[in-house]
């Protein structure tokens, strides 16, 4: 009983993704405003969505005003990760959790949460997966807001200085691991280069941004998942 | 966009976000069989957020030569395996300088 996993034990795992996310979030908020977009759609957006990549993505395309559907499947598509990552913790849980629980808990499952969930010794339960996603839910909304009330108060060149925190973000998350894993640098660069491509060749340059990313993202995956598959499976 | 159609695009982002997360909790029993759908979904992190990153960090600051100079910071960051959180301060930082610096 002594290893049980609890409410407590939950939030205090929480409380390092918390910290991390409100910077994030903070800038989140700021692009927001940044892009043209009102301020209560980048509150609304962290309240529903609690996701860093789909929800820029997201809101990139709002200021773009673009089509529902390239929305859904550009968004879905960002999101397929977690797919696999529910389907991880779905085996870790304790049997005879019923389905409403698995519902609210489920909103919770972030690339971090996951991970904190993912290394626990043993079962997983509903009150250690309330407790854990209490806090980083908290920072998420509170760093948005946060950026949406700054937004106006910073000066104009430091605003375009956060347009780049997103993507500096995203380099933080892909570089370390394929600094260790050639295939996923290879990969990574084939869907860098589609993207390039696409973006520069006249004929192609008229495909709209969510498509291309759609486009190169899962035309590199199969290459990656056909040419370079894996011995086991590892889920990062 | 007006507010509505805004709040149709969140309604849709919202849904396309939660749908991913709970279906396979409420649905798989099993293990995925299939390698080449968990080896795809495996990399599909990476190369989207690979595809989103470039081109799209030149044209995120207005200004090429700041935009490459905080590019090149994050990369350089991330390699001496700072955190999320540095890397995207510094990159910040640099945009900044090499703005007022260039501007």
């Amino acid at each position: 009983m002594s290893n049980r996993l609890t409410f407590k034990r939950g939030i205090k795992d929480g409380i390092p993704i918390c910290l991390g996310y409100i910077p994030v979030s903070f800038a989140f908020g700021i692009t927001t405003i940044v892009m043209g977009v009102p301020g209560w759609t980048a509150i609304l957006v962290s309240l529903t969505n609690l996701t860093s990549a789909g929800q820029y993505a997201g809101v990139e395309m709002i200021a773009e005003k673009c089509a529902y559907f390239e929305l859904a499947l550009t968004v879905f598509v960002i999101n397929l990760r977690y797919m696999l990552m529910s389907l991880a913790v779905s085996q870790k849980l304790e049997p005879g959790i019923p389905a409403w629980q698995k519902m609210i808990f489920g909103f919770g499952i972030t690339d971090e949460t996951f991970v904190m969930a993912s290394i626990q010794k043993g079962r997983l339960n509903t009150s250690y997966m309330l407790g854990l996603i209490a806090l980083p839910i908290f920072g998420w909304n509170f760093g948005t807001i946060a950026g949406v009330i700054a937004s106006g108060l910073l000066p104009g060149n430091m605003q375009s200085a956060l347009g780049i925190a997103l993507y500096a973000m995203f380099i933080a998350i892909i570089i370390p691991p394929a600094a260790e894993n050639p295939k996923v640098m290879i990969i990574a660069g084939i869907a860098i280069a589609i993207s390039c491509i696409m973006f520069y060749t006249p004929v192609l340059s008229g495909v709209s941004s969510g498509m291309r990313v759609i486009i190169a993202s899962v035309i590199a995956a199969a290459a990656g998942a056909y040419f370079f598959p894996k011995k086991e499976v590892s889920i990062s | 966009m007006t507010s509505r159609e805004i709040l149709i695009c969140i309604l849709i982002m919202a849904l396309v976000t939660y749908i991913p997360r709970v279906l396979p909790l409420l649905l798989f029993r099993k293990p995925i069989e299939s390698k080449f759908i968990l080896d795809f979904l495996d990399y599909i992190p990476y190369t989207v957020l690979g595809a989103i990153t470039f081109p799209g960090i030149i044209y995120a600051t207005g200004d090429y030569a700041t935009a490459v100079a905080g590019t090149i910071t994050a990369i350089f960051l991330a390699f001496r395996k700072q955190n999320l959180v540095v890397v995207a301060i510094g990159a910040i930082v640099v945009v900044y300088i090499t703005g007022m610096i260039f501007g």
